[in-house]
């Protein structure tokens, strides 16, 4: 026999005998294993839940990471500190240079209310603004791909010595980036429950196959093909790691769900879950727990199958 | 139906056991196969239903090449043979009458409800089909396992050492089934070292008797 033959046991093959009904109960041939079947349920429901939080994690990260890159991309500001006989003039001197500056859609002064709303955290209702030497802000909003931030920057040095161009570059990109991160951990996080529920699934279809050595050799004895012989063991680990997924799953959308709800004040803790069609993502993971099972069982099914002739 | 010639047989790179047998099983033979203990009876059996295969020489199993086929046409090669062992193995799980449906199971074709219910009663076991095979006597292992055997009406049957653990009535009793079978034109080859047993066939079945000794395969004579 040629040492690729067991090739043949090809993953059509076997997936087209798994999604046929059992009608000749040639899945009876292999005994039920009860703390077999029950361990590998709960394994498999188990990872599920973790990966219903990793796949939240992963997606309110992206979502973080994109408002935060797209709401602060978008706006800029040019702080004026002047004495106060020339405020005004560098007010409008900016007001013009921002005006003529290609790449900039609108530039409109934070009127006084607007400031002391933004003071009120600090200095409290009664702030009076107008006495205290507070800066002009003048909130810039971006056209198409954006204006040049280092040629403004020098222009309003050189029109309007008090003004100072604030893109928030500095303290956006280390968020971003930090999103970003927390994302890419969701993911690898995904990855890492993935192949450990592959690990799990192998090890508990591995000790299936020994433990059921003895049945293998009487059903290669009289004339089981190899198809068959996997198909019942694969279809059983299949259906239990999709299954219990299904319940791990289930659990993990329910906890979710029960967390409370997005608020200002929560930020990124609250925001931990799932929006609108966000909610099917986990759909998925029953779905790749089961797709683990099949290529585990195979994979350990083609290694036991090997050594029986 | 089975041509062996010259073949040879050792197990890893140790010597030969067996070394330049020929033989040819036709349809309707029934041959018994003798020899002392560890002279490698089972092992000659097992070449016949590529359980193993051999170092060298030709096999031609039903028009094929043993050595040419894939996993799954060794699995159809058995399916040609019914195998019986000294010490038969079944899913201890599955009633008697699923054992012996077993073959009809994995094959995918229908199970045939009439004719398991014919086989337990022409192996005596109607009253067992229901029960697990760990609930049964050496002989009624034995008989269930032929009747495992036979249910795909296999060419061949392959008996090894099936009466060693039975009495001369169970012993005879399974002989009995084996000619029968045999009737049929099905060939029989049965491994024992009872000759006894091989002398009481003779006057029921033209049976030839081989023997193995010093590895070769020889045809015994008349000092059985």
């Amino acid at each position: 026999m040629k040492h690729g033959e067991l090739k043949s046991l090809d993953l059509a093959a076997l997936w087209q005998g798994l999604r046929r009904p059992d009608p000749m109960g040639t899945d009876r041939v292999v005994p039920p294993t009860g703390i077999t079947a029950q361990l590998t349920v709960f394994a498999a429901a188990a990872m599920a839940f973790l990966a219903v939080f990793a796949l939240a994690l992963a997606l309110a990260t992206g979502r973080l990471a994109e408002r935060w890159s797209n709401e602060l991309a978008q706006t800029v500001t040019v702080r004026i500190s002047a004495p106060t006989e020339q405020m005004d003039q560098q007010t409008a001197t900016v007001m013009e240079v921002l005006r003529t500056t290609p790449g900039i859609a609108d530039a409109k002064q934070l009127p006084d209310s607007e400031v002391e709303k933004l003071l009120e955290p600090w200095f409290g209702p009664d702030v009076p603004v107008e006495v205290l030497p507070i800066p002009r802000l003048i909130e810039v909003s971006e056209a198409g791909e954006g204006f040049d931030a280092e040629a403004l920057r020098l222009r309003l040095q050189g029109e309007a010595p008090g003004a100072v161009l604030d893109d928030h570059t500095r303290w956006r990109e280390p968020l971003v980036r930090a999103a970003g991160r927390l994302r890419v951990l969701g993911l690898v996080s995904l990855l890492l429950i993935a192949a450990t529920s592959g690990a799990m699934i192998t090890l508990a279809a591995k000790a299936a196959l020994a433990a059921n050595g003895q049945v293998i050799r009487v059903l290669r004895l009289i004339g089981a093909r190899d198809i068959t012989i996997a198909t019942a063991f694969v279809r059983r680990f299949t259906r239990r790691a999709a299954a219990g997924a299904a319940i791990g799953t289930v659990l993990g959308m329910i906890a979710i769900w029960a967390l409370p709800s997005v608020d200002e004040a929560g930020g990124f803790l609250t925001g931990l879950g799932f929006q609108g069609w966000g909610w099917l993502w986990p759909v998925l993971i029953p779905l790749a727990a089961g797709l683990i099972g099949f290529v585990a069982t195979r994979s350990a099914a083609l290694r036991m199958l090997r050594e029986v002739r | 139906m089975i041509e062996m010639q010259n073949l040879s047989f050792g197990y890893g790179a140790s010597e030969p056991l067996l070394a330049d047998m020929s033989l040819s099983l036709q349809p309707g033979s029934f041959h018994f196969l003798t020899g002392p203990s560890g002279s490698g009876k089972t092992t000659f059996l097992r070449l016949c239903y590529a359980d193993l295969l051999p170092r060298s020489g030709r096999m031609i199993a039903f028009g094929q090449d043993v050595s040419q086929l894939s996993r799954d046409g060794i699995a159809a090669l058995r399916r040609k043979v019914g195998v019986v062992h000294q010490d038969p193995q079944f899913l201890d799980h599955m009633p008697v009458a699923d054992n012996i449906a077993l073959p009809q199971i994995v094959a995918g074709g229908p199970v045939d409800t009439d004719v398991i219910r014919d086989l337990l009663d022409w192996v005596q076991l109607r009253q067992h089909g229901g029960a697990l095979p760990p609930s049964l006597s050496g002989g009624e292992r034995q008989r269930a396992a032929l009747a495992r055997a036979v249910i795909m009406t296999p060419e061949l049957v392959i008996a090894d050492e099936p009466t060693g653990n039975l009495d001369w009535e169970m012993s005879m009793r399974l002989l009995d089934l084996l000619i029968e079978f045999n009737q049929a034109d099905k060939a029989v080859l049965f491994a024992t070292h009872d000759l006894n047993l091989i002398r009481a066939a003779k006057q029921r079945v033209q049976a030839r008797v081989l023997r193995i000794a010093g590895k070769r395969l020889q045809l015994a004579g008349a000092d059985l």
